[in-house]
C-alpha cells in the first residue's frame, strides 16, 4: 500500500517537473536572438500575480497573456524601453525590478547608503571616546571625557 | 548627557519604525499595487456587451455620468464574495454600475449571473483580456470609479467590504458630485 502511494507520489512529482520545464509558452520567435531579447526582457518584468516571480517564470495566467503581448509589441517593432514603458503606465514602476532612480524612489536608492554613513559616524565617535579615555579610568571620568568628545563633534 | 541618552533615542527610534511597519502591514494589502490611472483618462475601449454580442459599449459611450467599472469573472471565487455587497451595498447608491467580464466564456458569464443575479446596468466581455491589460487589472475583482469627465478617480484592488464602500467608495463618490456640480 505504502509502496503503491510511493509510487503515485514519484509520477505526480516527475509529472510537475516536466510541467514546470514548459511553463514558457511555446512563441513562434523569428530567431535565437530574438528569443533571447524576450527572455532577457521578460525576466525584468515583475509578474503581478505571483509578485515574486518575474514574467519569465510565471505561471499565471495573466503572465500568459503579457508575455503574449510583450512578444506581439517585439514583433511589431517596438524597443525595450517602449515595451517597459507601456507596462509601467498601467501596472506602475512596481513591474521593473529594476526601480527607476525619481525623487519617488529616493528613499528606496538611498536609504541603505544613509544608514551606512550613520552608522560608521557612530563607530567613529566611540573609537575615538576610547582612543582619548586614560587606562583604567573610573566611571565618571569616561562619562565626562565622552561629553567633553561629543561637545568637540557636534 | 546626551551620551547617555543616545541609547534610549536609538531604541525609541528603532521601537518607532517598527511601530509603523507592524501599523503598515495591518492597514494595507502587501500585493496591491497602486495604480497609476488614478487622475488620468480612462483607457478608451469598444467591447461587445455579454446579453448582445452584436452590439457594443464604448469608453466614450460612458462619458457625461459618473460610472463604477466592476471587474468580475464567473471563474472568480473573490468575485463570488463580493457579489451580495454590490446588490445591497453598491447598487443602492445609484452610480451606473458597468461590468467587465474578464477573460471568461460568455455562457460561463450568462450562467453565473443567473445564478446570482445581475446587479450591474450593462456587461461587457473583455474575453483575451486585453482591455483589462489596459486597466492594469491584475486581481479580480477590482473596480474604478470614472467621473464624467471620464478620468479614474479611485480604484479598489480586490472585492469591497461595506466597510470600504462606506468609508472609501461613498466620501470618493460624494467628492465627485462637488466637483461636477
Amino acid at each position: 500500500m505504502s509502496r503503491a502511494l510511493a509510487l503515485l507520489l514519484l509520477i505526480v512529482a516527475l509529472g510537475s517537473s516536466s510541467q514546470n520545464a514548459h511553463a514558457v509558452d511555446p512563441l513562434p520567435f523569428k530567431d535565437r536572438a530574438q528569443e533571447v531579447r524576450f527572455q532577457h526582457l521578460a525576466k525584468q518584468l515583475r509578474c503581478l500575480v505571483c509578485q515574486n516571480q518575474d514574467l519569465a517564470d510565471s505561471d499565471a495566467d495573466l503572465a500568459k497573456d503579457l508575455r503574449k503581448q510583450v512578444f506581439d509589441m517585439m514583433q511589431s517593432g517596438k524597443s525595450d524601453d517602449e515595451i517597459k514603458q507601456y507596462l509601467v503606465a498601467r501596472y506602475n514602476d512596481f513591474v521593473l525590478y529594476d526601480p527607476p532612480l525619481k525623487p519617488g524612489t529616493w528613499l528606496l536608492w538611498f536609504a541603505p547608503f544613509a544608514l551606512v554613513a550613520v552608522g560608521a559616524l557612530v563607530v567613529v565617535r566611540i573609537l575615538r571616546g576610547r582612543a582619548k579615555l586614560p587606562l583604567a579610568a573610573s566611571e565618571p571620568a569616561a562619562i565626562e571625557s565622552s561629553a567633553i568628545d561629543s561637545e568637540e563633534d557636534w | 548627557m546626551i551620551n547617555r541618552l543616545l541609547p534610549l533615542l536609538v531604541f525609541i527610534a528603532l521601537a518607532g519604525l517598527l511601530a509603523f511597519g507592524i501599523h503598515w502591514n495591518t492597514h494595507h494589502e502587501m500585493t496591491e499595487v497602486p495604480s497609476p490611472l488614478i487622475g488620468k483618462p480612462a483607457p478608451e475601449f469598444t467591447l461587445p456587451l455579454l446579453y448582445d454580442s452584436t452590439k457594443s459599449l464604448a469608453q466614450k459611450d460612458l462619458l457625461g455620468k459618473p460610472y463604477l467599472l466592476n471587474v468580475f469573472g464567473s471563474w472568480c471565487p473573490t468575485c463570488q464574495y463580493e457579489h451580495p455587497i454590490l446588490t445591497a451595498q453598491i447598487k443602492p447608491l445609484g452610480i451606473k454600475l458597468i461590468g467587465l467580464d474578464w477573460k471568461d466564456q460568455a455562457d460561463d458569464a450568462k450562467r453565473w449571473l443567473a445564478q446570482f443575479g445581475n446587479p450591474y446596468d450593462a456587461v461587457i466581455t473583455d474575453r483575451d483580456g486585453r482591455t483589462g491589460i489596459d486597466f492594469g487589472v491584475y486581481m479580480a475583482p477590482e473596480t474604478f470609479l470614472v467621473d464624467a469627465r471620464g478620468m479614474v478617480r479611485y480604484k479598489r484592488i480586490g472585492m469591497f467590504t461595506p466597510e470600504l464602500v462606506r468609508d472609501e467608495l461613498m466620501p470618493k463618490i460624494a467628492e465627485l458630485g462637488k466637483v461636477t456640480q
